[in-house]
């Protein structure tokens, strides 16, 4: 037992000491992207190339000791956006806009030298485990020889907390169930030790109780010190863990709210669509909004929900919306106060 | 438990599946053969003189006067009971002679079989990891060429290069002349197999390079790729973690399909290179009219290209635990 204690709190030791020698940018972003945006070349008929623009103008931030849930419907780009962040996209994605981790610039170089050790991708299904390896060998992952040994005790200590029986590290995934895929791959995030912890919509096709218990390992990480993202299109499961909630709309944020602006009928919510949004929710008025986002080739001047939106004014349709701070949060719509 | 049902299935599936192909193979062929113009008795005597009633034997023998179902019958009986009948050309049971061939075209095949697939893979695994390159385009350029090109015109090419031109190996017959088949030393036996073997595994190599290559990219655009890099493992790692243990099975399952190809090379291999095997042995017998020989070798050949198969069923149904993945995702 003291051992086990011993093991698990290397790495939350080394996690505080950074913690403390980086104190004084505490209020600092661990991770900082700012207008973000993200196109495919593709070729269209001959030899004409177009340009797809999945992503455009975002902007976001992740903090240590804080869960930030990005919500957003199925094709809006939330994938990508974690692909980009961890330099995973396909050769003919182009990028543009600063990413910021931990205060510097984060180069492709930079991202490939991170990735597995500072930032970590949890990602959705069981696709994402090699079929014909152990489990141990994937949590694991690829070490040197000599640190093999420490790496297995440590493989061994996660998974007794994830209870996962020792069983499990010479399965092959297709025996694991659907819970015990997801504790494995949320455990290759924690044996990372990585401070930020990307988590591609890892909560589908859960039963209540592997919902409720996979969000509380979120709980877990940030409490521990990790800057957690939460990419989901389930609202009402990132309602329950996360600190805030950025609203993803076609390949952009709209807005940047914090938890409790979503209590008290959501009279605090900045904007339209997000509004739409907690009205669609079940134990609100369950009303679901017109219409659907636009599609990646449909280009327009002004604000991206402009055809939705039951508050738009001429304004809207001349230019991007302005990114503002509103009462502790950030929205991008003409008419936010 | 399914595991065993699976198991009992299959063999059973298996045995009816062979039970019918030798029903077919054995049948079609003897059709073929009852209403060839070929004479087995003609045949037999060839240019040796005989009385009339010498002949009037032989064609009691040969059943020349016999109805063709009883004489289907007879055979299949005999066949049955593992009497392949004597061989025209070779004058001893056809059994012995297949035994003798066959083992002789086993060796060149398995080694063969063995040199391509490992080229193979190496140089699919290279061209997959490196796409794009021009180590890439070399290696698809090999391949292609190779592909196109006739088994046995290369073999005719390999022979005057490396026979007749540079004079490294013999040019034919598997034992040097004037020596006596038991005294062929090893040395003489592996000098005259190298030629053979690596003109018949050269195809080969195209092919299962081609299908290993392409696996490979596949397997290196799959999400679990994608998964390990985002855990920072990098370019040779990924290849050599999860591109070689994934496309292994499925190139291993493609060599054991190609077998029946495999044994139509050899066909051309061995009458090019005089070597003694069943090739060879297939092609004088359907030359001479030596019609049990024949017989045989088209069952043996067929039980040869069945079990290639079914070794292929058996890694897929059986080794591979993608399978079982997907099936458990339908
Ligand atoms: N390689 C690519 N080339 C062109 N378009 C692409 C490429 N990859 C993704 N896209 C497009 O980008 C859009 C965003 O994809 P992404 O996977 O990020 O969506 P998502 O928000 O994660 O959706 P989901 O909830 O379904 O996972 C999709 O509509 C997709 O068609
Ligand atoms: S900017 Fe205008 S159109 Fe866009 S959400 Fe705000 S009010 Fe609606
Ligand atoms: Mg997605």
């Amino acid at each position: 037992m003291g051992d086990k204690v011993e093991i698990s709190t290397k790495n939350e030791l080394m996690t505080a000491f950074k913690a403390v020698a980086g104190n004084k940018r505490k209020t600092e972003a661990l991770l900082n992207v700012e207008d973000l945006s993200l196109s495919f070349t593709q070729y269209a008929s001959g030899l004409r190339q177009t340009e797809l623009k999945v992503i455009s103008n975002l902007s976001l931030q992740a903090y240590k000791g804080e869960i930030l849930a990005v919500v957003g419907s199925s094709g809006s780009g939330k994938s990508l956006l974690a692909h980009a962040i961890l330099g995973i996209l396909p050769s003919n994605a182009k990028l543009d806009g600063k990413i910021e981790y931990d205060g510097e610039e984060l180069t492709q170089a930079r991202k490939e030298e991170v990735r597995g050790n500072e930032i970590a991708l949890i990602p959705q299904a069981t696709t994402y485990l090699d079929p014909l390896m152990k489990i141990s060998s994937q949590v694991i992952g690829c070490v040197e020889r000599k640190n093999e040994g420490l790496m297995r005790k440590l493989q061994r200590e996660v998974f007794q907390r994830y209870n996962l029986r020792p069983e499990v590290e010479r399965m092959l995934p297709h025996e694991l169930s659907g819970g015990m895929t997801r504790r494995v791959l949320v455990s290759t995030a924690v044996i990372s030790s990585s401070e930020l912890i990307i988590a591609d919509e890892p909560t589908p096709g859960l039963d209540e109780k592997t919902l409720n218990e996979t969000l509380s390992y979120f709980k877990g990480m940030a409490d521990r010190g990790c800057a957690v993202i939460l990419i989901t299109h389930d609202i009402e499961a990132a309602l329950k863990i996360s600190h805030k909630i950025a609203v993803f709309y076609a390949g952009t944020v709209l807005e940047v709210a914090n938890v409790e602006d979503f209590k008290n009928n959501g009279e605090n919510l900045r904007h339209p669509y997000t509004r739409a949004l907690w009205n669609a929710l079940p134990q609100n008025r369950f009303q679901a909004i017109k219409g659907h986002q636009p599609m990646q080739d449909e280009v327009t001047d002004g604000c991206i929900f402009y055809e939705r939106c039951s508050k738009k004014k001429a304004l809207c349709s001349q230019g991007i919306p302005q990114l503002k701070q509103v009462n502790g949060g950030m929205v991008r719509c003409n008419n936010a106060a | 438990m399914v595991k065993n049902e699976k198991i009992a299935g299959f063999i059973g599936k298996k045995t009816l599946r062979l039970a019918s192909l030798l029903v077919l193979v054995c049948f079609a062929s003897f059709m073929l053969i009852q209403y060839s113009p070929i004479d087995p008795v003609r045949a037999y005597i060839g240019e040796m003189p005989v009385t009339p009633e010498h002949k009037a034997q032989l064609e009691e023998y040969w059943g020349v006067n016999t109805p063709p179902q009883e004489k289907f019958l007879n055979w299949a009986g005999d066949i049955i009971k593992g009497d392949f009948g004597t061989s025209l050309i070779y004058r001893m049971p056809v059994i012995n002679v297949i035994k003798e061939r066959f083992t002789a075209s086993l060796v060149l095949m398995g080694i063969s079989w063995l040199f391509a697939g490992f080229l193979g893979f190496v140089l699919g695994i290279v061209a997959g990891a490196k796409q794009g390159t021009w180590v890439d385009k070399a290696i698809k350029i090999y391949c292609y060429a190779l592909a196109a090109a006739p088994t046995f015109w290369l073999a005719l090419v390999f022979l005057m290069i490396f026979s007749v031109y540079l004079g490294w190996f013999p040019i034919g017959l598997s034992v040097p002349i004037g020596v006596t088949a038991d005294n062929v030393t090893f040395f003489d036996w592996v000098q005259r197999l190298i030629l053979p073997a690596l003109t018949l595994s050269l195809l080969d190599v195209a092919k299962i390079a081609m299908f290993t290559r392409e696996k490979l990219i596949e397997v290196l655009s799959s999400d679990y790729v994608l998964f390990a890099k985002a855990r920072g493992e990098k370019g040779m790692d990924v290849v050599l973690r999860h591109g070689i243990r994934n496309v292994a099975l499925p190139a291993i399952t493609l060599q054991f399909l190609g077998f029946s190809e495999l044994f139509g090379g050899t066909v051309l291999v061995e009458q090019v290179f005089s070597y003694p095997g069943i090739g060879q042995a297939a092609v004088a017998a359907g030359l001479r009219s030596d019609v049990p020989l024949l017989l045989g070798i088209v069952i043996f050949s067929a039980l040869f290209v069945f079990f290639g198969n079914l070794i292929a069923d058996i890694i897929y149904e059986f080794v591979d635990p993608r399978i079982k993945q997907q099936e458990a995702s339908i």
